[in-house]
């Protein structure tokens, strides 16, 4: 096992934990009296704060405590966060991302920001009291000093995981005059005692006015296994009788949460922590093994004694559990993607002064490590262009009779073996007649061609096409939509756009779950063997008889609908002996449909997709290539390419031209 | 002083940088890539890797012949646009492994040469006739890039 270096462990984790803080930080946004969301994100910083002082971070160690003491005193003024705080922690939380990668890093920077940081959170005299009166308003009133017993207990592996309860004891006893005394009770006989184990409770009685919070402040990073009860001992006459039924129920709340809390860690799955390229390695072998199990597979297929078929076949079965298992590992929420982009648009919507409601759904969608990888990027501009050029301004919007604020919808859903994430805003749709003037200047169509307006749409994804007639700051900065779409291409997927001037612009990417093994249908085309994805197969049909006089008739019906068909032997020149009995694999994506007339369905089999070459690279017909059990290559066919085919032949245009030949 | 890998195309003998041959391999099955151009429209598995596999006598304008007992393929590693690329060549045979040294290079002939002349980089005289040194990133940078352009026709 490598020895991992404990400064990158630090980066990390930090970096998780900024991530937390800043979605914390957006969350604070839109709830801002929310106290959770408050003493979560004075969670994630005071972490950062001890984790970098330990792996000598001291810049960062420094920085983060200002900016912690900061949001101390706003988390202790009860006070509703304001929308420049947030700019600002936002602002913070990057010069805490630049520090951890060089410390040196802009201090005038960080020390201006934490200037304002310091100028902005309330201050501290009038506050503290506001954060007592609030929760505890009733019982503050009277301000009469009470007994308070605290009892609590730590995790069993408190101690494993570096938690001093002396500390813990010295804290409660700085709140107020304190008598401490040890719970024993849970203490094992010698033989069954695990010294690293925290066995001991303590029961702290506290003379103080109203210590609750402080107590809380107290176990504040103790996480949810802490098993806590804070009651008060000697109520004083006077206030039970100013606030019955008050006072009791304001001490109830926090006792009931620990009670649920306490159950929570059995449904909290443990995480492991593994670097990426294990995983590949992982992935490769076992594409390897399953290639080794077809070939098995293969060979006791006919004439193997019936053991060693029957261990195949188990072998057969196990190495795909094996396999979706290890897919599985890889498969990541699309949320973990969508959460960045929130940020990304809070910030488009601050400089271009767009009032912009940010959508998501279907974040709990699943797709491939390095899919979601090589999405980030690709959306990252579609959702700049759609904010920057898709949005209009506030104004022009209003006088459009739309609202104000435009909305930006990023969605992810599953359908059947793909992902489908659309993008939507309802801006002003694209602007065909500019399109069309940008694609004849740069020579993409010429300028007789009759087209129309969805046809138009997508010549913003063709090489050279460049974006607005104005560059902003943000979009238009080099990298076009055709870098998107052949990014989308990469992965297998395929990216589709509808527009409506006036109302908005869709943008759909249908995506494959995962790169790297699929099941594949083995057909035959003259002495070629191609795979074709079985997740698209629909079904297979006899070709007709009437339908091979081929005059022009390339159409099947099934159950009364027309689906056009590519007979493959003529697409790829192919040689070799035909079949009398020709079949018709039926594949689809999304809507479209088309029929593949191939000689023979040799049977299903698992692809192990590689990647053609550069030489090929520029060949649409096919996603890749898999190796077969026997060890010949097969090449597999991208069936989105041949659906588009396939739609090309539906035109009037194309029978004709057929017919001609 | 470097070795060099002597192989034949049709009759003409041709030599590489040794140093950049991975394997030779006796024939293997061929996949046919519908829609590549003729020159390099095969793959084969070169164990468990799948690689082009070129035929530089069609792109040299010769024709191309059934694989007899000396065919072989040729697998070397190129840079391309900065990348490293594995490719595999066909060749009617291969002869040798010999020092051919730098200083004997020659320029191309401007006539009397079957062979294009930008992809040849230099010649070698020898008493049995002379070898071509061929340049191979211009030649698969041609490739590559006439590849990128090809697939097959949408309507068939």
């Amino acid at each position: 096992m490598t020895r991992v270096d404990p400064a990158e462990t630090f980066r990390q984790e930090a970096q998780e934990l900024l991530e937390q803080l800043e979605t914390t930080l957006l969350d604070l946004e839109q709830a801002p009296a929310d106290r959770e969301l408050v003493d979560a994100a004075f969670r994630a910083l005071h972490t950062i704060k001890g984790s970098g002082a330990m792996f000598g971070f001291t810049a960062v160690a420094e920085f983060v405590h200002g900016f912690e003491t900061a949001f101390d005193r706003v988390r202790k003024s009860g006070q509703p966060i304001s929308a420049d705080l947030v700019t600002l922690a936002l602002q913070a939380r990057d010069h805490v991302d630049g520090l951890i990668n060089d410390p040196d890093a802009d201090t005038a920077g960080g020390a201006r920001i934490l200037t304002a940081l310091d100028a902005i959170a309330p201050q501290e005299g009038g506050a503290s009291d506001a954060s007592v009166a609030e929760p505890v308003s009733t019982a503050a009133a009277d301000g009469v000093a009470g007994r308070w017993r605290v009892r609590f207990k730590l995790p069993a592996d408190a101690l494993a995981m570096g938690t001093n309860p002396l500390l813990r004891l010295d804290e409660l006893a700085e709140i107020g005059p304190a008598t401490i005394s040890a719970l024993t009770d849970d203490i094992p006989l010698l033989d069954e005692l695990d010294p690293e184990c925290c066995y001991i409770g303590w029961e702290v009685v506290i003379e103080a006015t109203d210590p609750q919070a402080a107590i809380e402040d107290v176990f504040l990073f103790q996480g949810d296994d802490l098993d806590l009860e804070v009651s008060r001992i000697d109520e004083p006459a006077g206030e039970a009788a100013a606030v019955p039924g008050d006072a009791p129920e304001e001490k109830a709340a926090p006792r009931s949460e620990v009670v649920t809390a306490t159950s929570a860690p059995a449904a909290k799955a443990a995480l492991l922590r593994v670097p990426a390229e294990r995983l590949d390695a992982l992935m490769d072998q076992v594409g390897e093994l399953v290639i080794a199990q077809t070939r098995l597979s293969e060979l006791t297929a006919d004439g193997a004694p019936p053991a060693l078929q029957g261990i195949a076949e188990e072998l057969e079965r196990l190495i795909g559990g094996l396999r979706d298992t290890s897919m599985g590992i890889r498969m990541v929420p699309i949320g973990s993607l969508f959460g960045r982009f929130r940020r990304l648009v809070s910030d488009l919507s601050r400089s271009l002064g767009k009032e912009i409601e940010f959508v998501t759904s279907g974040e709990e969608t699943e797709l491939d490590k390095t899919v979601i990888e090589r999405l980030a990027d690709p959306l990252v501009h579609l959702i700049r262009n759609a904010v920057d050029h898709g949005l209009e301004n506030p104004d022009a919007r209003v006088a459009a009779g739309k609202p104000a604020a435009g909305t930006v919808r990023l969605a992810a859903i599953y359908s059947g073996a793909e992902v489908t994430v659309t993008l939507t805003d309802d801006g002003a749709g694209l602007n065909a007649a500019r399109i069309r003037q940008k694609a004849e200047e740069n020579g993409i169509i010429s300028p007789d061609a009759e087209m129309r307006d969805e046809e138009i749409y997508p010549l913003i994804f063709a090489p050279g096409f460049s974006t607005a007639a104005e560059v902003t700051e943000l979009s238009g900065r080099g990298v076009g939509m055709d870098v998107v779409k052949q990014t989308i291409e990469a992965l297998r997927g395929t990216i589709d756009l509808t527009s409506e001037p006036g109302r908005g612009t869709t943008i759909t990417l249908r995506l494959p779950l995962t790169l790297a093994i699929i099941d594949g249908m083995l057909v035959r085309v003259g002495d070629g063997r191609y795979s074709i994805p079985m997740a698209a197969v629909e079904e297979c049909v006899e070709l007709p008889a009437s339908a091979v006089d081929r005059r022009g008739r390339d159409f099947l019906n099934i159950r009364g609908q027309i689906v056009p068909f590519l007979r493959l032997r003529e697409l790829f020149r192919a040689e070799g002996e035909t079949s009398d009995f020709q079949k018709v694999v039926v594949v689809s994506a999304g809507d479209a449909r088309v029929g593949l007339a191939v000689d023979q369905i040799l049977g299903n089999h698992q692809v192990v997709i590689k990647q053609l070459s550069r030489l090929h690279s520029g060949l649409n017909s096919f996603s890749g290539a898999t190796i077969l059990g026997d060890g010949s290559v097969s090449l597999i066919l991208n069936v989105a390419q041949l659906i588009g085919m396939g739609a090309m032949k539906r035109t009037p245009a194309g029978i004709e031209e057929r017919e001609a030949a | 002083m470097s070795d060099r890998l002597i192989f034949r195309l049709v009759d003409q003998m041709f030599a590489i940088e040794a140093s950049c041959v991975c394997e030779i391999l006796e024939v293997a099955p061929v996949t046919r890539v519908p829609g590549a151009p003729a020159y390099a429209d095969g793959l084969v598995n070169v164990r468990g890797r799948i690689v082009p596999l070129t035929d530089l006598r069609v792109m040299f304008g010769c024709e191309r012949r059934a694989a007899d007992h000396d065919t072989r393929i040729i697998v070397v590693e190129i840079t391309l646009d900065g990348e490293p690329l594995t490719v595999a060549i066909m060749a009617d045979a291969v002869t040798a492994v010999s020092d051919i040294d730098e200083r004997d290079f020659q320029p191309t002939p401007s006539v009397g040469m079957r062979w294009p002349r930008e992809y040849v980089r230099a010649i070698v005289q020898r008493d049995d006739g002379f070898i071509i040194i061929p340049d191979l990133s211009t030649i698969f940078e041609a490739i590559s890039r006439s590849a990128d352009r090809s697939d097959i026709p949408e309507a068939a």
